[in-house]
């Protein structure tokens, strides 16, 4: 009987705790993302984050509340209870509820990743063994391909080892860009964290993905190989320039130089991955 | 009729040391080779990951300098030990053997030659892997197979030409047909020799939770030994290209057809857990499992559901959204289940009278890490988060709080609960209980950091933003392994003082048929049948 009043008092505390964390604007001091998916994304993931927390909270509140009242010396005599039809009801049918609330968001978030409409722009990025190489797509006869490899430690610093390459990726703001991936010989992973993208480089398949970082945000970019591809699956980093509209168009004019780009320490945000 | 038949049983008749141990047909003798077996493994598949954390505590490569490559080989092969060689012999077959029979009241298994079999297949599979890792596998010739445990094509198809993973393949079909024979013999055991008035829904958890598991075993496992013969015909040049696209092969099929193995696989681990578990939190709570029913079918529903959830693990390959939608609603529908089976210990312990003895903290810290690991799960099951934390450490901290810490936990659960038993001795509680404390802090240190570490899987080296929680990470190994070096001080004081221990030594709470028998249960038990006079607490 006292387990009814404890779940009785419990439960309801638990969805209060989750349900206003959806409609609370969270933060953990992260940024709020340079993409929608971004942002939808971590949204979503702050709500599950708050429901696991408190489910945990509860479970273990509960669990020293018995451990305590419970134990030996307090309890010597222990009950025979084995049933209580109400009370499996009950703890089968309120995570059923918990549950039902990730769908909508998770479907939500899911469609407008996955779903691609109109593109402004088509990059296809493929991944040799082990650097990325990416191509403007209809754009071939102003920029060449752009074969992206990873800098030493000397070259790229102690800070941007492991994520700077030779040559970005350079896209524009505020552009639909939708990103055809697939490899030449071995698995590997387009992964942009703070795009929140990622897709699968596999031989023999093109997937795709898209994203579109908000104006306002420009800035460098960096994603790791999210698939094991060999030996050097750590040091095939992805780096993304994002530059206005203007710089992009500018770029493509010089035909894909980087001279053409505002440079210096102010245009790289030091955001490497950043969330 | 024969003279003397049936004089046998009228003592203790063991057989010399060469036969009883090499010839062994009895169920408890094979249930100890498979767990010194599993502690043997354990040890190479914990250095290993050792090593692993050693390299990975600062940035830049301090350990695998010579051969960074060798970094993947033991990720792969820590993996494949740990699974295959550790987990799996000592829940199902060790504990497995040793208490379905005693618990279901009957004398031994089914097909106790075929028992024998599956033990003797493990050592032999054992040695092949190992032989892996000092043969060529890489395309330069270096050592080992670096695939990773989940063996994706192309890269161990044609991007590991030696013969490394050949013998990784023959190594887990000698450990996959291990499991098939020990899953039949479990099936016909539970059905047919259960003693006279235990039905099926009267039988103990833990003999239920095996039944489950070696369904699965049945179902999942001739699946992985289909894709290995795949990948093994693929790996022969000119040969097939089941996986090959330059031949009309799909390198996705290969992981849709090993993650149908591979997610029943992961229930495998924890089922066994689940059923030793229960039994615990009973008999320390001196209280009968509550909701027993609820409890068994929770199980089996687990069961069924974890073979249509599969592809939760592949959500970046490029599926269709609406195909990952359905992944998604089928996996989140796992956690109900779960969650009936964490409620049902807690009311168990409810009203209940409780001891904390050494399994029982073993039991507790189960539930605590399970219900980590299992959150985690739900986060991991929505597909759009996926694409953030897929072949990230956050996956990583999830699956070692379900195995690494679930099942492990469970298995050091089960041998505390049980080494009386086994042994007939008992063990120093001071030397149980570091064990105890210093694993527990030690893998939360481990694996409490990877969560937030925004790391990716499988990386030999990582920018240095990451080094602080690698670094702490990495620390967690110094308890876990000073706690492994209180477990086999442990074993060895238990061994050398021999306090005997009684036929049950847990008191009014034990109350399964093992606890009927004398520690060590003699040779052959039950030659007369228990017959189950149980009240209506079920």
């Amino acid at each position: 009987m006292r387990l009814k009043k404890a779940l009785l008092l419990g439960i309801p505390a638990l969805l209060l705790a989750s349900t206003s964390a959806f409609g609370a604007e969270p933060s953990f001091g992260w940024d709020v993302g340079v993409t929608d998916n971004a942002a939808d994304g971590k949204k979503f993931l702050y709500y599950v984050y708050w429901m696991i927390a408190a489910i945990v909270v509860f479970v273990f509140v509960l669990m020293a509340f018995i451990m305590i009242r419970f134990r030996e010396k307090a309890n010597p005599k222990p009950s025979k209870t084995t049933h209580h039809v109400g009370l499996e009801i009950v703890w089968t049918i309120v995570p059923v509820l918990l549950l039902m609330t990730l769908v909508y968001p998770s479907f939500s978030t899911l469609f407008k990743q996955d779903i691609i409409k109109e593109a402004d722009m088509t990059i296809k990025a493929t991944g040799y063994t082990w650097h990325w190489q990416y191509e403007y797509v209809g754009m071939e006869d102003q920029i060449d391909e752009i074969i992206s490899k990873p800098l030493s430690k000397e070259e790229a610093g102690e800070d941007k080892y492991l994520l700077a390459t030779n040559a970005p990726l350079v896209v524009p703001s505020g552009t639909k860009i939708k990103v055809l991936v697939t490899s030449d010989r071995n698995l590997h992973s387009f992964s942009m964290d703070p795009f929140w993208v990622k897709v699968d480089a596999i031989p023999g398949k093109i997937n795709q993905t898209w994203f579109e970082v908000y104006e306002g945000k420009e800035g460098t970019y960096y994603g790791q190989c999210a698939e094991l591809c060999g030996i050097n699956h750590y040091f095939m980093p992805i780096e993304v320039r994002v530059v206005t509209k203007d710089q992009f168009n500018s770029f493509v004019a010089s035909g894909g130089d980087y001279a053409s780009l505002p440079t210096g320490k102010n245009a790289v945000q030091t955001a490497a991955l950043n969330k | 009729m024969v003279a003397g038949y049936g004089d046998d049983h009228a003592h203790d008749h063991k057989p010399k040391f060469f036969t009883r141990w090499f010839y062994s047909t009895n169920h408890k003798d094979i249930g100890t080779l498979y767990l010194i077996f599993a502690i043997v493994a354990g040890v190479l598949g914990g250095y290993l990951s050792f090593m692993m954390r050693a390299e990975l505590a600062t940035p830049g490569i301090d350990v695998f300098n010579e051969d960074i490559r060798r970094f993947n080989v033991y990720a792969t092969m820590h993996g494949l030990i740990m699974i295959f060689f550790v987990v799996m012999p000592a829940l199902i077959g060790g504990f497995g053997n040793w208490f379905v029979p005693i618990m279901i009241g009957a004398p031994d298994m089914a097909f106790p030659r075929m028992n024998n079999v599956s033990f003797w297949l493990l050592p032999a599979a054992f040695v092949l892997i190992c032989v892996s890792f000092f043969v060529p596998g890489g395309e330069g010739g270096e050592a080992g197979f670096g695939g990773g445990w989940v063996m994706y094509p192309p890269l161990s198809t044609a991007g590991s030409p030696g013969p490394a993973f050949d013998f990784i393949i023959m190594g887990l079909l000698a450990a996959g047909f291990s499991s098939i024979f020990g899953a039949i013999n479990f099936i016909t055991t539970i059905l047919n020799m259960r003693a006279p008035g235990m039905t099926l829904h009267k039988m103990p958890l833990f003999a239920w939770s095996v039944l489950v598991t070696a369904f699965l075993l049945l179902l999942a496992l001739p699946v992985l030994a289909a894709s290995l013969f795949m990948l093994l015909t693929d790996r022969i040049p000119g040969g097939t290209g089941f996986f090959d696209p330059s031949m009309g092969g799909d390198p996705v099929m290969f992981q849709h057809l090993f993650w149908f193995f591979g997610h029943p696989e992961v229930y495998i681990m924890i089922l066994p857990a689940f059923g030793i578990v229960s039994h615990v939190v009973s008999t320390a709570s001196k209280k009968p499992i509550f909701g027993y029913l609820g409890m068994a079918y929770a199980m089996v529903a687990i069961g069924v559901v974890g073979f249509v959830v599969w592809a939760h693990h592949m959500y970046t390959v490029g599926m269709h959204p609406f195909l990952k939608a359905y992944f998604v609603a089928a996996t989140l529908v796992i956690a109900v289940p779960t969650g009936v089976k964490v409620f049902s210990w807690l009311a168990t312990m409810w009203g209940g009278s409780i001891r904390f003895t050494i399994p029982m903290q073993w039991a507790l810290a189960f539930i605590i890490l399970f219900v980590i690991g299992g959150v985690t799960g739900v986060v991991l099951a929505n597909a759009s988060i996926d694409t953030l934390l897929h072949d990230t450490y956050f996956v990583v901290a999830h699956f070692h709080y379900v195995l690494s810490m679930g099942a492990v936990f469970g298995i050091f659960c089960g041998f505390y609960y049980w080494f009386g038993k086994m042994s007939g001795y008992l063990y120093n509680k001071w030397l149980a209980g570091a064990h105890f404390w210093l694993f527990f802090i030690g893998v939360n240190m481990i694996f409490m950091p990877q969560h937030f570490m925004d790391m990716k899987r499988r990386y030999v080296d990582y920018p240095v933003e990451m080094a602080d929680l690698n670094w702490i990470s990495s620390m967690g190994i110094i308890p876990t392994g000073l706690g492994m070096m209180f477990f086999f001080l442990m074993l060895i004081e238990a061994f050398i003082v021999r306090r005997p221990a009684g036929a049950n030594y847990w008191g009014e709470g034990a109350t399964t048929l093992e606890w009927t028998l004398s520690s060590p249960p003699p040779f052959h038990q039950f030659n007369k049948l228990p017959v189950m006079e149980y009240d209506d607490h079920h």
